[in-house]
């Protein structure tokens, strides 16, 4: 690893400003990405930005009308903690329990997450799911970018020169509504998905009125599905209506074969992840 | 309760490192700080099979705050090649230097090329990435099967046959006529990946050349007195001029017997005048150290009606990585070493690979043999109808059972393991439900014995000092200590054991071959013995007796009686200190058997194992500290379900690791397992006054194929290829 220099400005105008007149820096948040990368060797920085000084970057709170905000620096401990989250948002907390460790936990962002876009990250898909957008700022103002739209490719992301993420905004979900995150790992814990699928419906009358879902770890960036979702609205509650819409999701992906998986076994674990996250998203929508 | 006639052994007093281990007080190699010390980086090649062209290191000695820089170049001229011996393997002294510094040609994707020593570890980084290599990439082969092959590349000059190091050949009895007697005969081809170690500790080695020639060496090993030796045979140094400083070690399960750094280290301090560390990376340790060979097996077995074998027939291809030594010799001794087999013929290929030279791994070479073995005996039990456990004992190895390779046993614990087995709790219990399947294997690995030494001192207290020179990877300075406190009468606490370095006791061979407890604590046991001799003449000399006993502790002779710390208060008085030694080069090791019994569910959906009940079973011969027989048990069925399951090198086409981080290299964690169930077999071993046998190896032989007989139960399918990771279970 390099020697590189470090600063933590402590309002969002400094940090762009920063930005602006050093484009290759680098932002921090719990660096649990970063610092492993620049001590691989994987990254360079001639400069840290530190952003966890920054208030409106470790916002965590919820309006009925606003939603959720997440800023872009709340680490995942703060999530899963959050009384508010686990009763509205449970599938956001149970995602912010199995990222990393205990330890990690204690510094990693779903902000970090996010912005690192790996194609693997447990995060998005749910942020997709949930219908999530990215407030982000820079030197020309603030900007808006729903989730699905924010990754580019492996580790690249809508982020303009001289731009950062704020904070993730969530919507409040419609009442009987639910959502789940269900990742394939070959252990119990401490490891990257295979595959993972983020879902969330909304049911009335036994008929779902809303579906979003969206896969990890099959294509270059995390996958939104709209013709899955779109597939299940209208159907009546049924295991085959979860079945088609998982098929659907199975044939939208486009897996690789590596150290974590044949391609052939990653299509075909996406259908099983989509169904088994649809089974338990109508159970918790027909429980609110 | 059982009647035993010992005080000390078979208790589980708490180990004498344990505060320091959990307060953090120990010291490892990383931990290392001397004055004027710099820290060396070693550049590695990025290509698997590779002609070095031009080797430019200029730029990087240019660099401020490098203090030296070498290469193959710097070793001393090469004297006539020589085996270097490690105890549990050899090397050759061209194929060693070769490993450590690449002269020539890289033979596989992390090949040391040259070493910087710089003012901090980010200097040598950076200086590492200053020097120059012109490569020219040459076809590599990744697996034995490949490298046989008719045109394959070849890697050395001057092989026995391409790339072929060695062949065996073990033959007994009339195969023909055996199989031609089977009822059942049934033949499979097993394949197998590298697999590493998994210690938490890497590789590391400090240096330091003195001007007046000696180096020392601080690092992590499971043998000191090897890594001296190693070190002396690379640098051209007569053995005396190096010492070796043994750190605590996190872990090495055979890893740790062979040197990469500790060379390097020294060479980089002769040039820069000061201590040089080295630190190895996980990638480092994954790429530059040995791993256990990847393996291709075929194996055919015929039984007759009775359940009784009357032909076997084993083929082992083991992939040695760079450099002959692959360890297929053990796993031609023990494919068959459980069983009592008249005819035989056994065949053994070592081939040379574009991998990381191997190195040992617990019972080293005898997993990937008995997993083609004990999965074939689970299919001919099944077509016969017979409990797999039955058809084990009816075939079961005894004392006197000759094995294809020469010897006849001693008296060993096979028969004994196998019905433990059949009469443990776990066998007789219902499987929990659908999607589950039991399976059972057993296996066997010989131990081995090799000099140790000891030494005793008698402190006024009525406590000993202990030194000694095995390094203590599980608990060996408790088993050691306790062995000693038996013979002397006194608690296991009142010997204060110390690993010392190699100037400060006798040649000690590597803590490897699950030796330690059985040969340096035969050294103890002696040491104590000559303990006990003095201390008699000195009680003999107060009492002015002519005949002293010693019995639990108690000196006595006529009314006279004094208790070892009595009389160790007046040693003084008698002559002055008391201080027993002993070197020991012990030829009665003792085989240990192991059996396990595995319980597992399978998703159908998604593939995924998981693993729900273990009892390990094994033949300790006298279990001098439970609590650590039982965690070698444990510790090795975890390692064998881990490699089992989910654990390869995952390579590319071009030779590159793609998995070389914990994260990606798939060891099962606390997580993953259940608690390991053990049952201690003592079969006492007559070669050891204890009848202690080695428990380290023979534990992590059964899960291989345990899990594969456990898994087509499960699934109705029998995998013929491990790991049996969740794409394999689904044939994805």
């Amino acid at each position: 690893m390099k020697a590189f220099d470090y600063t933590a400005p402590a309002t969002l105008p400094e940090a762009v400003g920063l930005l602006v007149s050093q484009p290759s820096a680098r932002l921090l948040a719990g660096g649990t990405d970063l610092i492993v990368q620049l001590r691989s060797g994987r990254k360079e920085a001639d400069l840290v930005i530190d952003i966890k000084k920054i208030p409106e970057l470790n916002a965590l709170d919820f309006d009925p009308i606003a939603g959720l905000t997440i800023g872009a620096a709340v680490p995942c401990y703060r999530l899963t903690a959050h009384l508010v989250i686990q009763s509205h948002f449970p599938a956001l907390a149970e995602v912010a329990s199995w990222i990393g460790g205990t330890q990690i936990q204690g510094r990693a962002s779903i902000g970090g997450n996010l912005c690192n876009a790996a194609p693997s990250a447990d995060s998005i898909p749910l942020l997709i799911a949930l219908g999530a957008t990215a407030l982000i700022a820079g030197p020309g103002g603030r900007r808006t970018v729903a989730i699905e739209d924010f990754c580019t490719a492996p580790g690249r992301n809508q982020l303009a020169s001289g731009e950062l993420l704020v904070s993730i905004q969530i919507p409040t979900p419609a009442p009987h509504s639910g959502a789940a995150y269900l990742r394939f790992i070959p252990r119990n814990e401490m490891d990257i998905a295979v595959v993972g699928a983020g879902v969330a419906v909304t049911i009335a009358d036994g008929v779902f009125t809303a579906a979003r879902i969206a896969l990890s770890a099959v294509a270059p960036t995390p996958l939104f599905v709209p013709a899955a979702g779109a597939a299940l609205v209208g159907q009546p509650v049924a295991p085959a209506a979860l079945e088609a819409a998982a098929q659907i999701a199975q044939s939208a992906a486009a897996p690789i074969s590596d150290m974590r998986g044949t391609a052939a076994y990653r299509k075909h674990l996406c259908a099983v992840m989509t169904r088994r996250a649809l089974e338990i998203a109508v159970t918790r929508a027909q429980e609110n | 309760m059982s009647v035993t006639p010992y005080n000390v052994l078979g208790t589980r007093p708490i180990r004498h490192d344990g505060a320091d281990k959990v307060t953090g007080r120990a010291l490892y190699g990383a931990d290392l700080q001397l004055a004027r010390m710099v820290h060396g980086a070693i550049l590695r090649s990025p290509h698997a099979h590779a002609r070095i062209l031009r080797l430019d290191t200029s730029k990087a000695a240019a660099l401020p705050g490098v203090f030296a820089v070498v290469t193959a170049a710097d070793f001393p001229p090469a004297a006539a090649d020589k085996i270097v011996d490690f105890g549990e393997g050899d090397m050759l002294l061209s194929s060693l230097r070769g490993n450590i510094l690449a002269s020539g040609k890289v033979l596989y994707s992390g090949h040391a090329v040259a070493a910087v020593a710089a003012v901090n570890a980010h200097v040598a980084a950076e200086a590492v990435a200053l020097i120059e290599v012109d490569y020219e990439p040459l076809p590599c082969v990744l697996t034995a099967p490949a490298a046989m092959a008719p045109g394959a590349p070849l890697l050395h000059e001057g092989l026995a046959n391409g790339n072929v190091a060695e062949y065996i050949r073990h033959e007994i009895g009339d195969l023909t006529a055996g199989f031609a007697a089977a009822t059942v005969i049934v033949e499979r081809e097993f394949d197998t990946a590298t697999v590493h170690q998994g210690y938490i500790e890497p590789q590391n080695a400090t240096a330091f050349w003195s001007s007046d020639g000696r180096v020392h060496i601080w690092c992590s090993t499971q043998g000191s007195f090897v890594a001296r030796d190693a070190t002396a045979a690379v640098l051209d140094l007569p053995v005396s001029q190096v010492k070796v400083t043994p750190m605590e070690i996190g872990g090495g399960f055979g890893g740790k017997i062979n040197v990469y750094l500790e060379p390097v280290a020294a060479l980089l301090s002769k040039k820069s005048g000061r201590p040089v560390k080295i630190v190895m990376s996980r990638r480092d340790v994954f790429t530059g150290t040995g791993p256990t060979p990847g393996s291709r097996v075929r194996v055919k077995i015929g039984v007759d009606t009775a359940g009784k074998i009357t032909a076997a027939q084993a083929w082992l291809a083991y992939e040695a990585g760079a450099y002959p030594g692959a360890m297929v010799g053990p796993g031609a001794m023990t494919v068959f070493a459980c069983y009592d087999i008249e005819n035989v013929l056994i065949e053994g290929f070592d081939v040379v690979v574009n991998k990381p030279s191997t190195a040992a791994y617990r019972a080293p070479g005898a997993p990937n043999a008995a997993l083609a073995t004990e999965t074939i005996l689970d299919e001919i039990a099944e077509k016969l109808g017979i409990d797999p456990l039955e058809l084990r004992l009816r075939n079961a190895a005894k004392e006197g059972t000759r094995r294809a390779d020469g010897p006849r046993y001693k008296r060993i614990g096979c028969v004994e393991v196998i019905e433990a087995m059949h009469a443990s709790a776990h066998y007789n219990a219902p499987l929990p439900g659908p999607h589950c399947g039991r399976g059972v294997a057993i296996g066997y690995w010989f131990n081995i014995g090799l000099p140790s030494s000891a030494t005793l001192s008698v402190n006024a207290d009525g406590t000993v000092n202990l030194i000694e020179g095995s390094t203590d990877i599980g608990g060996s300075r408790t088993s050691l200590s306790m062995q000693a406190a038996e013979v002397l009468g006194i608690r296991a606490e009142d010997v204060h054991p110390t690993i010392v370095d190699t100037d400060s006791v006798g040649y000690t061979g590597v803590t490897g071959g699950s030796r330690t407890t059985f040969a340096t604590g035969l050294a103890v046991y002696e040491a104590a013995q000559d303990v006990v001799t003095q201390m008699k003449a000195r009680a003999a000399t107060l009492w002015t007796a002519e005949e002293v006993d010693f019995s639990g502790g108690i000196f006595s002779s006529g009314p006279n009686t004094l208790t070892f710390a009595q009389l160790a208060a007046q040693l003084g008085a008698t002559g002055g200190p008391v201080v027993g030694s002993a070197a020991v080069n012990p030829r009665g090791a003792g085989g240990s058997v192991a059996g396990l019994i595995i319980d597992l569910k399978v998703d159908p959906e998604t593939g995924k194992t998981d693993v729900l009940r273990v009892t390990s079973v094994q033949d300790a011969g006298k279990a001098i500290h439970p609590a650590y027989v039982e965690g070698q048990m444990q510790g090795g069925t975890a390692q064998g379900i881990g490699w089992a399951l989910n654990e390869e090198y995952f390579m590319d086409a071009s030779g590159d690791m793609r998995n070389s981080s914990y994260l990606d290299y798939r060891m099962p964690t606390a997580l993953d397992l259940p608690m390991i169930d053990t049952i201690i077999v003592e079969v006492p071993n007559p070669g050891h006054p204890f009848g202690v046998r080695g428990v380290g190896e023979a534990n992590i032989i059964p899960p291989l194929p345990a899990v594969a007989n456990a898994l087509y139960r499960a699934i109705g399918r029998r995998l013929n290829s491990v790991p049996m990771n969740p794409a394999t279970i689904l044939n994805l």
